[in-house]
């Protein structure tokens, strides 16, 4: 989101309070001061995370501070994770394995890019998911272990970032 | 000086005798056996000549000599055990390695064999006869990774580690993605080039990586560790495809040993991986990257085979033992 509020000591942390306050998770601040601007007003724009249906609450939280709301960019599913499965794909019914991701209503297959070389050969897939959350992400993850499993498929994850 | 007692002439062995008579290390070798003779001197064998007649005879010497007779006669402080890895029992070696602490000598080994199965046994053994049990050489060749668990990052607390611990299938999977083989060609590749046995199945299973990852769990956390609670997967049915699929995305594919405790996964599986992460070398290189609470991430890179550099582990734990153990002049 994209704030506005007065250049004066203590207002940028009057923004950000309300934040935790209704259990969100800032992931940067970006605050940079622009010459041109009147220099009374500063614009902040912060990028985070915020449980399903607290919003409304931090918007009039932030009014109260006296925050201004320029703009509001929402993207549900933020976790992005790259998987490859090798197998015998379409005669394991492919639809029904991204179908078992799609119906979870908390991840997505959002792109799939395959390879067939033969007829009877094993095919290979690059499948990449969204989710909402990270914990979500695990758990589309070992939904895709637990199918390839049942199906022989053989699953190549990505090697976790070392955090 | 100190006494050492070798027992094993392979490749391995030959190339720790060979280094110990070039370099002045004050390392005298006063007994040797290969798995058909042996000999011994209390005050030092000749080195040149001795691997002079096994390269003509193919047995190192008098035949009426065992490998057993040169651990329990010969006059040494410790004992070299590089006989060829047995995954299965561990045998002839652990019972070297038993006769040989049990008389309070210390042990040097690059034998992975009795160290993934019988470990705790043996260090039981090591402290209760006051001796030192050290295997440097058993996980990624000329790494120094003990050396830098033990001394470098005393303190830490080990949280994660993952590493490419096999050399024969990087060397396949660097193939792959380099050239688009097959992995039948890379595999063939890698044994005109005498990376891969004829019998690949303990390397490209990821079987070797799954027990080089046991001996580090249990040096690291002391976990008692098997062989079959390592989640295991191998290379064998990659393909072009996917790895082609992965370098569109600025990844390749690499097969990955992964041990977080924390999160109950001990793990050998080929993984997606970014082409700058430092776990992706080439070739036959190892790499094993350590996540702890001080010292963070770090992340050790080197050759993982050979038979120089197997003896550069072996030869660093022997200088350890001396300076640690043997004050003599």
């Amino acid at each position: 989101m994209k704030l506005e509020m007065k250049d004066s000591p203590g207002q940028l942390v009057a923004a950000l309070k309300p934040i935790s306050e209704v259990g969100g998770n800032i992931i940067a601040v970006i605050h940079q001061r622009e010459p041109d601007l009147d220099n009374d007003t500063l614009n902040v724009q912060i990028v985070l995370e915020l449980p399903e249906g607290r919003q409304e609450r931090l918007i009039s939280l932030l009014n109260e501070q006296g925050v201004r709301i320029q703009r509001i960019d929402k993207e549900r599913l933020l976790y992005q994770r790259t998987v490859i499965m090798i197998g015998h794909l379409m005669h394991t019914d492919l639809s029904d394995t991204v179908d078992q991701i799609d119906s979870t209503g908390f991840a997505e297959v959002c792109e799939l890019s395959m390879s067939m070389p033969a007829v009877n050969e094993r095919s290979s897939s690059r499948i990449t998911i969204k989710a909402v959350s990270k914990g979500d992400m695990e758990a589309a993850l070992a939904i895709l272990r637990r199918v390839s499993h049942q199906k022989s498929l053989l699953l190549i994850e990505p090697l976790e970032e070392i955090s | 000086m100190m006494n050492v007692a070798l027992i094993g002439l392979g490749s391995v062995g030959r190339g720790v005798a060979g280094m110990i008579a070039k370099k002045d290390l004050g390392i005298a070798i006063t007994g040797i056996a290969d798995s058909q003779s042996g000999c011994m001197d209390p005050d030092g064998l000749d080195i040149a000549s001795l691997l002079a007649g096994k390269s003509r005879k193919g047995y190192v010497s008098d035949q009426k000599i065992s490998a057993s007779d040169v651990i329990k006669k010969a006059e040494y402080d410790a004992l070299i055990e590089v006989t060829p890895t047995n995954a299965l029992t561990g045998e002839p070696a652990i019972g070297y390695i038993k006769a040989a602490l049990s008389q309070k000598k210390h042990v040097v080994t690059s034998n992975k064999g009795p160290i993934a199965l019988a470990y705790k046994e043996l260090r039981m053994i090591a402290e209760k006869n006051g001796v030192a049990l050290r295997y440097e050489a058993t996980v990624a060749g000329a790494i120094p990774i003990m050396h830098t668990l033990e001394h470098g990052l005393a303190g830490n607390e080990i949280l994660a580690l993952y590493g490419v611990l096999n050399g024969t299938c990087n060397y396949i999977l660097s193939r792959m993605a380099a050239e688009g083989l097959t992995y039948e060609q890379a595999l063939m590749e890698a044994r005109e080039m005498g990376y891969a046995e004829a019998d690949p199945t303990y390397d490209v299973q990821g079987i070797d990586a799954a027990i080089k990852l046991v001996i580090l769990a249990n040096t690291i956390w002391g976990n008692g560790v098997q062989l079959n609670d390592i989640d295991r997967t191998g290379i064998d049915l990659l393909t072009p495809d996917a790895l082609r699929l992965a370098e569109d995305e600025g990844c390749t594919i690499r097969l990955i040993a992964e041990a977080i405790p924390r999160k109950h996964i001990l793990r050998v599986s080929p993984r997606i991986i970014e082409k700058n992460h430092p776990l992706v070398v080439d070739g036959t290189l190892n790499a094993l990257t350590l996540e702890t609470d001080m010292a963070k991430e770090i992340t050790l890179i080197g050759r993982g085979a050979g038979s120089t550099e197997t003896a550069s582990a072996i030869i660093g734990d022997l200088l350890f033992i001396k300076d640690r153990y043997v004050q003599r002049a």
